[in-house]
């Protein structure tokens, strides 16, 4: 017996993709699964926010990025001295605190481990959830540990900025000092944006959401204040080593 | 219209109010037409800021009510503020902010964009950088005169000029602003493409508008960063004492600066590499509007579709790699320039594969010269003009001698400004029947398109021949100068061709807001095109297709279909033919 094939081919002049039947699944975003209220099911939107977030990573990268061109660039650049009339190059090398730097780095990526250990705790606690419903034991309060340990981090840098400006060294001092106050100040800006997704998840926690609520916040924030671990790290070996 | 029997996955129910509903909606086809309304204000703002310097060009002592005599520093003004306004409020928003929010998720097939809440702020953050940049103007000392590339050390210097104090800290600022609120749309495009295409819609069955808003994403999201880094390090060196950009022992105004050791061309290193790839986040969704356009209208399958996908692709990521081709003129070294210029010329190869699959789309067709066509034909025939000087340009010896007239003025007008403004009028007469459920008025279409057609080459082809004769561009009044006083007669007849093409518009933005409420009612699919969004309800529901989302079974250009009763086959379409199913393609009996 002869049936219908199971695709049809048109002319392959004809369109752009290729009119091929039946439709790829999933090929083209694939199929939604849906809550009987409408809203995507929490898969969807955990891979949704997720892409996002590393999406928007990519536009904080080149925030960075041009940054350290500028900052190999204007260390290379010599001009004109007013006072000698003779090219001359003002870059002074800046000695880091690294002592403090080293601590506060230390509390950044303890805070990240901390972190991570709460997003894993919440998925087991999802997985549990799905199949007993919820109600189980608390999780471990790994999510306050992060935040308090990523508020130290600022604190810390709070210090490492205060103490240098009581040995004379401001943003103006030098274009080494410029560059040093201007990422590390970008840096936390960007970490305090981390930092209250961090108090939402904690509010979260506090007002009893749904596991499956919880574990969306931390998840896709996690995957920000990991980036930001690793950014800070990049920062720092760029000021101690790049000078 | 085949369709997936499950729920949209639309987050937010339809709005109520007025307020949730018009002003802080979260729907992506009102927050299309609030970027859509704000680039028309914006150009309004743009044109006639254009019109004063075309006035004060020919007019040096004119008396300008309310204004008075324009002097030289208020030409630098208008001429900054011009820019700044087309590019960023204009060519940014309109073509990708404007349609792509509208189109987009509908033509992919989805309720709305990715993350619905940011698209808000997306664009409420780029109306608060508008209302920065307009207050730029009444602040004390006015608006700045830096130009929008925003060239250090004089913008970087307040006391270099009235407008570089609390005006160029306003345009900075403004301009930070607007990035931030690019990235969150990048961000919101690229998400959408990504992960909320429906099902059939492989990203090789995308139109080619989304495949021009997805590269135009992607472009945004890698050069707006660089550029807000470069905003901070300026708004830095004005604010904060620090020297990134001013050099050592500069006299301003007969002051020596306390600056040192800064480099302007950092700035221009990190300018250009935003504002180069900005040229293409201007001309991409023109292009991909045109590429629609013309298929559709021929009523023929787009020529090399692959091709065209590619040729967008290669656009982009060569987009990157050019941007020292505006910086010949800084002293480069050679070997650099040589590199930048070789670049730029291969850029010309995809965009020649672009043309040529252009008129290979239109050759023999059944052209339908109706006005969304018509602007699509003129959108090509400007891309090419203004793309043939580029050549020219991207020669270092030959840019040393034009860079500073007025032949890359009409370079970029033609291939960047007027070309992309062409794209936002084919777009809008193509797709207004499906906003507003009703049809543009034909005629006051055609007298607009020949007038501004018409207008545009009588304004920017004599700039050519005034560059050649080296006429400096930047400078407020050379009516004086002896060796350009042969150019006055050409300055004069541009500047009424800049009168009647400007009044033409007026006939549009009245053809716009008569036909909403007074023009032919649409049908669904009034031009009988085969992409999504011509099977949804006019103008299309809360969630674009009913709490359904449609199943894809075809390429996008399915036209002239042998076979097919309509001549096309909607993308939607189950059956292989439309509707119809040849001979050859029937079961066959049981044996």
């Amino acid at each position: 017996m002869s049936t219908m094939p199971a695709t049809f081919e048109l002319d392959k002049k004809h369109g752009g993709g290729g009119p091929t039947l039946p439709p790829r699944r999933g090929g083209g975003g694939g199929e939604s699964r849906s809550s009987s209220d409408g809203t995507p099911d929490f898969r969807d939107r955990l891979q949704r926010y997720r892409l996002g977030v590393c999406v928007g990573l990519i536009g904080v990268s080149m925030v960075f990025i041009g940054l350290t061109s500028a900052y190999v660039v204007r260390q290379g650049a010599s001009t004109i001295d007013p006072n000698t009339g003779f090219y001359s190059n003002d870059w002074r090398p800046m000695t880091l605190p690294v002592a403090a730097l080293g601590l506060n780095t230390a509390l950044l990526l303890l805070s990240s481990i901390a972190l991570e250990l709460s997003r894993r705790s919440l998925k087991r606690q999802y997985a549990v959830a799905e199949a007993v419903g919820e109600g189980q034991a608390p999780a471990p309060p790994w999510l306050a540990v992060s935040v308090v340990l990523g508020i130290g981090f600022l604190v810390g840098q709070v210090f490492v900025w205060n103490q240098l400006r009581a040995h004379g060294v401001y943003i103006s001092t030098n274009p080494s000092s410029s560059f040093f106050y201007i990422l590390t100040v970008l840096h936390a800006i960007h970490l305090a944006g981390g930092m209250a997704a961090l108090l939402y998840a904690e509010g979260t926690e506090l007002l009893h959401r749904s596991v499956a609520k919880r574990l969306l916040v931390v998840d896709v924030t996690s995957i920000y204040w990991h980036f930001m671990a690793v950014l800070w790290v990049y920062i720092f070996v760029l000021l101690q080593f790049v000078k | 219209m085949a369709e997936h029997n499950e729920h949209a996955g639309h987050e937010h129910g339809a709005p109520t109010g007025f307020i949730r509903k018009y002003i802080f909606s979260l729907d992506h086809k009102v927050i299309g037409l609030q970027y859509y309304f704000l680039a028309l204000a914006s150009v309004f703002i743009g044109m006639l800021l254009s019109l004063l310097m075309r006035i004060h060009l020919i007019w040096p002592t004119a008396h300008i009510p309310l204004m008075g005599e324009i002097k030289p520093e208020m030409y630098l003004t208008l001429l900054t503020m011009h820019g700044t306004f087309m590019v960023f409020f204009v060519l940014t928003t309109a073509p990708q902010s404007g349609f792509g929010n509208y189109f987009l998720p509908i033509q992919i097939g989805a309720p709305d964009m990715a993350f619905p809440v940011l698209n808000m702020l997306s664009f409420w953050t780029t109306f608060v950088a508008f209302l920065v940049m307009i207050a730029a103007f009444f602040v004390e000392g006015g608006a700045p005169l830096h130009g929008w590339t925003g060239y250090a050390p004089l913008s970087a210097i307040p006391s270099a000029g009235p407008g570089e104090t609390l005006g160029a800290d306003l345009w900075i600022i403004s301009i930070a602003i607007f990035c931030i609120a690019s990235l969150m749309g990048a961000l919101n495009f690229i998400t959408t493409i990504l992960d909320l295409r429906c099902k059939g819609m492989s990203l090789m069955r995308m139109p080619l508008t989304c495949w021009a808003w997805f590269i135009t994403a992607i472009l945004g999201l890698l050069a707006f960063g660089v550029l807000l880094s470069a905003g901070i390090l300026l708004l830095a060196d004005r604010n904060l004492g620090t020297s990134f950009f001013v050099p050592g022992g500069l006299v301003v105004n007969g002051t020596q600066i306390q600056h040192k050791g800064g480099s302007p061309l950092l700035w221009q290193h990190l300018f250009w590499f935003f504002g180069h790839p900005e040229v293409y986040i201007a001309i991409l969704p023109g292009m991909g509007v045109a590429s629609q356009l013309l298929s559709t209208f021929s009523r023929k399958p787009i020529f090399g579709y692959k091709a065209m996908v590619y040729a967008i692709v290669g656009i982009g990521v060569l987009g990157f790699f050019v941007w020292g081709h505006h910086m010949f003129m800084s002293g480069m070294s050679p070997y650099s320039a040589f590199a930048f210029s070789l670049m730029t010329m291969a850029i010309g190869v995809p965009s020649a594969i672009k043309t040529f699959n252009w008129l290979g789309t239109i050759w023999r067709g059944r052209v339908q010269f109706d006005s969304p066509m018509l602007f699509a034909v003129g959108f090509v025939s400007l891309f090419v003009s203004g793309g043939l000087s580029g050549p020219f340009l991207a020669q270092p010896l030959l840019d040393i001698y034009l860079h500073d007239t007025f032949f890359v003025v009409a370079h970029f007008h033609l291939i960047m400004g007027v070309a992309a403004i062409f794209g936002i009028f084919a777009a809008t007469y193509y797709w207004f029947p499906k906003m507003f459920g009703r049809m543009m008025n034909e005629p006051m279409a055609q007298a607009h398109f020949w007038l501004t057609l018409i207008g545009t080459y009588a304004i920017f082809m004599p700039m050519h021949y005034e560059g050649m004769a080296a006429r400096p561009r930047r400078y407020s009044q050379l009516t004086e100068v002896a060796w350009l006083q042969h150019l006055m007669p050409v300055e004069k007849f541009v500047t009424y061709a800049a009168f009647i093409t400007i009044a033409a518009q007026f006939i549009f933005v009245f053809n716009l807001f008569w036909s909403m409420f007074k023009g032919q009612r649409a049908t669904d699919n009034p031009w009988h095109s085969t992409t999504l969004e011509w099977t949804t309800a006019t103008p299309p529901v809360h969630d674009n297709f009913g709490c359904k989302t449609p199943v894809v079974y075809h390429g996008p250009y399915e036209y002239s279909v042998p076979g097919a009763p309509n001549d096309y086959v909607m993308q939607t379409d189950p059956t292989p033919h439309g509707g119809h199913v040849p001979k050859e393609d029937k079961p066959l009996e049981a044996e």
